[in-house]
């Protein structure tokens, strides 16, 4: 047991805690809308950020919690921000799918399916220029590798050998669409096409993805180009978090229960003893509830700015909602101006 | 001061700017060939670096400019024909544009998009003649429409320079056309319209190439009437205060624009000089109509505004009283 296993551990399990205190937040309308859960897939992120350095990249997903948690992202910011909060990492202006830190590299989750993996091309390609061994990690499920701009992304990054890790977190579904019902041919196959070294890797444990990563990164830095690695993982609830109101059954339960029996939290656990796991535990309990009261005691946005942050110059969008008064005030406005 | 033409006045402003920054690059398609002829020997003076010839990949390239941008480079992204806006409008609208907003102020996307060639002219057909840019300004991207080769300098090098993602459409019929251009670098501002001709009778707001045309009018109808010229040059932000006092004097308003009529610029600014100003008429429009254009050229130019129409609007409003 090394320092190592037990912060795999502790993320693993600040994600999944973090993850179902939002369902609960969620289902009591704490925060608006829907998000999608993490859940069952931690290992990923935490095996992939772990092998990072703070001024590397990544761009992230719908599915976005893990990945800025396991990059450093202040979890009593991401909660304040889950809950459209002035102090939240975008100032209750992104929420769920598109949290982001970019002081810490996080180039934002991302509600359009992979459309990050372009930023993550481009901010390496920017790093090499300036002289810098950045790595820039993209992010993006199974469902991505059937969307053009990731495949025309793969094309450009293998052919400027950009430092860029493809991670690509195989969940066996695009929503409700099966990946043999999806996807001609393997992700791998597709990114071994483009020249560029390419593999699968058990997702549900942290070490193989950390393992996997570590030599994706080396490569990278030392100028052997993009790397693509297919996460096999698996996420046990739905694809939202209201999914399991709408009675879908595009999922076998025997199947559930097989990932299920490989949870990452309980991989990374069992690989500690009793006592440092219950007080990781304990921490983790202490942190999240930390960031809940946080949360809840940050003041929501003013609506008067809503129309703010659009542009770099502080220039507004015009106001339409004082464009309602009667034409009369409006022309004394225009002639006084 | 040098007279040339507007695409040469593009492609110095491209030069000068590339030589005052060095973290600005230019992505797209065969511009190392310089297939537009916007950055005609770039990658002599520049190298293969920062003048990059990018695969047909529209979304990729633009989203790299993003990425770029967000990690601390200068972007300009040429489009070779303006359709392809279409394949990168989501980098574009839903990503570049939104970055700043949607992550509370934490970063900027200084992205320059350039669209040299755009509303093309004689037998382009359906897929290369579009002039979309109303989309841009539904979306509230910043985007400037210049008609001279001293604005289209000026305000090019204000798009590059400015720290959000800016549209720059250069119109294929005045890519040709010549003005007086210093040879200093300078700018023209975001976001100011231009007088080009001061009228009492009727404001013809003149969008792009159309500028010529409505010049020519004004002279032609000299003897009957006072023409008064808007180039806005950037239509998102709008001058919308220089339309105003323009409005002020005139109180007749015709829109002259080279893109279709539904939900187009015409219409943005015919709602609002109506909701705003004061009119002594109702304010008509000459557009597009709404079909793809077709290729045999005299059915192109029934689908197009047209010096014509223009007359035929300019008489109607004249005509018109308040219905009031």
């Amino acid at each position: 047991m090394t320092e190592r296993t037990s912060e795999f551990y502790r993320t693993i399990k600040t994600i999944r805690r973090f993850e179902e205190r939002v369902v609960e937040l969620v289902n009591a309308n704490e925060i608006a809308g829907v998000t999608h859960e993490y859940i069952g897939q931690e290992a990923v992120a935490t095996g992939v950020c772990a092998a990072l350095r703070p001024d590397d990249i990544i761009t992230s997903t719908h599915r976005g919690h893990g990945h800025v948690i396991a990059k450093g992202g202040d979890i009593r910011r991401m909660m304040a921000e889950l809950l459209g909060r002035k102090d939240g990492l975008n100032r209750g202006r992104g929420g769920s799918m598109h949290i982001a830190d970019v002081s810490l590299g996080i180039f934002g989750a991302n509600g359009m399916v992979g459309a990050g993996a372009p930023f993550a091309a481009g901010a390496a390609w920017a790093a090499t220029r300036s002289g810098r061994d950045t790595v820039a990690v993209s992010f993006f499920g199974d469902g991505a590798v059937n969307q053009g701009v990731v495949m025309e992304t793969m094309n450009l990054a293998a052919l400027r050998a950009l430092p860029v890790i493809f991670a690509c977190e195989n969940n066996g579904y695009a929503i409700t669409l099966s990946q043999a019902r999806s996807t001609a041919g393997s992700p791998v196959a597709r990114a071994a096409a483009y020249g560029m070294a390419a593999d699968t890797v058990d997702g549900m444990d942290v070490e193989a993805v950390h393992s996997a990563t570590t030599s994706a990164v080396h490569r990278a830095r030392q100028g052997g180009g993009p790397t693509f690695l297919e996460f096999l993982t698996y996420r046990f609830s739905g694809h939202h978090t209201a999914e399991h109101t709408m009675g879908f059954r595009y999922r076998a339960d025997d199947e559930i229960a097989e990932w299920r029996a490989r949870d990452p939290v309980e991989l990374a656990g069992g690989r500690l003893n009793g006592v440092v796991r219950a007080a990781i535990d304990a921490q983790v309990e202490a942190l999240i509830a930390d960031a809940v009261d946080f949360a809840r005691n940050s003041p929501a946005p003013d609506p008067d700015e809503a129309l703010d942050l659009l542009y770099a110059d502080g220039r507004r969008a015009r106001d339409v909602a004082v464009l309602d008064r009667p034409i009369s005030d409006v022309n004394e406005g225009a002639a006084r101006s | 001061m040098t007279r040339m033409r507007y695409l040469q006045a593009m492609s110095k402003a491209v030069r000068d700017e590339m030589q005052r920054d060095p973290s600005l690059f230019i992505i797209g398609e065969d511009i190392q060939e310089s297939l537009r002829g916007v950055t005609a020997g770039l990658v002599k003076e520049f190298g293969t670096d920062r003048v990059i010839d990018a695969p047909i990949s529209e979304q990729a390239f633009t989203g790299f400019a993003t990425g770029a941008g967000l990690a601390g480079q200068r972007a300009i992204v040429e489009y070779q024909i303006p359709s392809l806006l279409y394949v990168a409008f989501e980098q574009i609208v839903n990503q570049a544009q939104k970055m700043s907003l949607m992550t509370g102020g934490q970063v900027n996307v200084p992205v320059t998009y350039i669209a040299p060639g755009s509303g093309a002219r004689l037998g382009l057909a359906g897929q290369h003649s579009d002039h979309p840019y109303p989309l841009f300004v539904h979306m509230g991207v910043k985007t400037v429409l210049p008609s001279t080769a001293y604005d289209a300098y000026g305000l090019l090098v204000s798009a590059i320079r400015d720290d959000d993602p800016v549209l720059f459409f250069g119109p294929a019929a005045a890519l040709a056309k010549r003005d007086d251009v210093p040879d200093e670098p300078f700018t023209v501002e975001l976001g100011k319209g231009r007088i080009h001709r001061t009228g009492t009778d009727v404001t013809v707001v003149a969008v792009g190439h159309l500028v010529y045309d409505a010049l020519a009018l004004a002279d032609t109808l000299a003897q009957e009437m006072s023409i008064e010229v808007y180039d806005p040059r950037t239509l998102h932000p709008f001058d919308w205060e220089l339309l105003a006092s323009s409005l002020a004097r005139t109180r007749r308003l015709v829109v002259y624009d080279d893109s279709n009529r539904s939900c187009g610029l015409a219409a943005e600014i015919l709602a609002t000089a109506s909701e705003e100003m004061t009119l002594d008429a109702p304010p008509r429009r000459v557009t597009r109509a709404d079909v793809p254009i077709s290729f045999s050229v005299d059915l192109e130019r029934r689908a197009l505004p047209s010096i014509q129409r223009l007359e035929a609007a300019v008489r109607g409003v004249m005509k018109d009283r308040s219905r009031d």
